[in-house]
């Protein structure tokens, strides 16, 4: 308990302290997670729609693939990114092994198919009340998915939402690609990850409360951004 | 430029479902006659003939064939649902998407939404979602999303069921009001007096098969078919 105590009192101090290194890594991890899910979101919000109003062969197999994936664990993607970045792999030349760059690169693909699945999930059900009023007024393939995704906004928050909750917790991914390197890659988790690793169980514990609420304050402003609970009946 | 869509033509015609005909094989010609009711005891098949007619059901015997290109055709018709399908937006927004979806600009297509909502008497809830109405006011506004882009045919599955009197003669008006501008009228009901007061034709199903057809009036006075007589009677058919 006096841990958790101290934990408190630590983030407390880093806080009113305005710490310079704390405001970098809080910073980065903000620039990291925000990218991979815009990125992410951009990617998967119309695969989502694209899924739920298209019938193809594989259709099912491949909802199950992407449902299945995610599960990925993220020590692969790391692993798998850093060989695809390594001077030896196909993307070497491009330098982007330690940096935030590659970092992005591996959160976005931790958290495509989680975007992926949950917004299927809610298009789907959009896709089921709207389906005859779209087709019987001529809509493209296209328009049918842009209105889904329009008018299911505020379900598809959750999907984003739910992505960056993945993205901002990450650590076994971005530990590999990025190095945890000061001033450099080193974001909160992975600084949690040291500070503990080191016994500094009062500062891991209390940039961990930091993380909490920067993900908790990032969420509430997302909601009132686009004011959901505001308007219900949409 | 085709000027119209009709005749509308359909050719031993069916719907089949997990191997149970719905509807069909239905013989039947639609002119220009300005509006038509189909009627018949539950189960008839009327949705699946209007849905059919309008090709949100695919025609799985027989032809059903307009006089211009499917492509041209399927543009200048519209569909209103027995429980109108509503959209998560304000109420202009609803009016206006079939607008937007046809590529038409967005303040044009606004200003038609505008004057289409104060024609069904939606003026003062235009900025509302559309989700809060009541029941009768959702009806009229898929009328007025309907009728926004002047179909040449207007198919209607039951408009009116579970709407009172007033919400009934209410959309009575802004339909005989879009027949008198060129909209055709193809309309289900299980309202015999509504058949009566805005139909010109009807056709009466049963069991899925076109029994009966002809003007409104004739119709009413003197049905030709033993069925048809029994369901004016209020028999009850099995």
């Amino acid at each position: 308990m006096n841990e958790l105590f101290s934990g408190f009192l630590e983030a407390g101090r880093l806080i009113i302290s305005l710490d310079g290194d704390l405001a970098e890594i809080t910073l980065r991890s903000l620039h990291v997670t925000l990218t991979a899910v815009a990125i992410a979101s951009a990617i998967g919000l119309p695969a989502g729609g694209w899924l739920a109003v298209t019938r193809f062969r594989w259709r099912r197999h491949v909802i199950a693939v992407v449902n299945a994936l995610m599960g990925l664990p993220p020590v692969v993607v790391g692993l798998i990114v850093y060989i695809l970045f390594s001077r030896a792999g196909p993307f070497g030349v491009l330098g982007l092994l330690f940096t935030p760059t590659a970092m992005i690169v591996a959160q976005i693909i931790i958290v495509t198919p989680l975007v992926i699945s949950i917004s299927h999930q809610a298009i789907r059900e959009l896709w089921a009340e709207y389906h005859d009023l779209l087709i019987s007024m001529n809509a493209s393939k296209r328009q049918r998915i842009a209105t889904l995704i329009y008018d299911g906004r505020r379900a598809l928050l959750t999907a984003s939402l739910a992505g960056f909750g993945r993205a901002i917790g990450e650590v076994g991914a971005i530990m590999i690609v990025g190095g945890n390197i000061d001033h450099a890659t080193r974001v909160l988790t992975t600084a949690i990850a040291l500070e503990t690793s080191k016994g500094n169980f009062s500062l891991a514990l209390g940039l961990g409360f930091i993380l909490i609420g920067l993900a908790v304050a990032v969420n509430v402003a997302i909601h009132n951004l686009l004011r959901t609970e505001r308007a219900s009946l949409w | 430029m085709v000027d119209t869509i009709f005749p509308l033509v359909l050719r031993g015609a069916c719907v089949r479902r997990r191997g149970t005909t719905l509807v069909g094989p239905i013989d039947l010609e639609l002119g220009a006659c300005a509006s038509t009711a189909i009627i018949g005891p539950n189960g008839a098949g009327k949705t699946s003939l209007l849905r059919l007619m309008h090709g949100l059901e695919r025609c799985d015997g027989g032809t059903v064939d307009w006089s211009s290109p499917a492509a041209v055709a399927r543009k200048r018709q519209a569909f209103v649902f027995q429980t109108p399908i509503i959209m998560r937006r304000t109420v202009l927004e609803c009016i206006a998407y079939p607008l937007a979806i046809r590529g038409m600009g967005k303040k044009r297509s606004r200003e038609l939404a505008e004057e289409w909502g104060e024609r069904v008497g939606l003026k003062s809830m235009l900025r509302n979602p559309a989700g809060a109405l009541s029941g009768g006011e959702k009806q009229k506004l898929a009328l007025a999303r309907a009728l926004t882009t002047a179909p040449d045919v207007l198919f209607l599955d039951e408009p009116c069921a579970n709407l009172d009197g007033r919400a009934t003669k209410e959309i009575e008006k802004i339909l005989s009001d879009a027949c008198s501008e060129g909209t055709r009228i193809v309309m289900a009901t299980h309202d015999m007096g509504q058949a009566r007061r805005i139909s010109e034709e009807v056709l009466f199903l049963y069991k899925g098969r076109l029994h009966e057809s002809g003007r409104t009036n004739n119709f009413f006075a003197a049905p030709s078919t033993a069925e048809a007589a029994a369901f004016l009677r209020g028999d009850i058919l099995l």
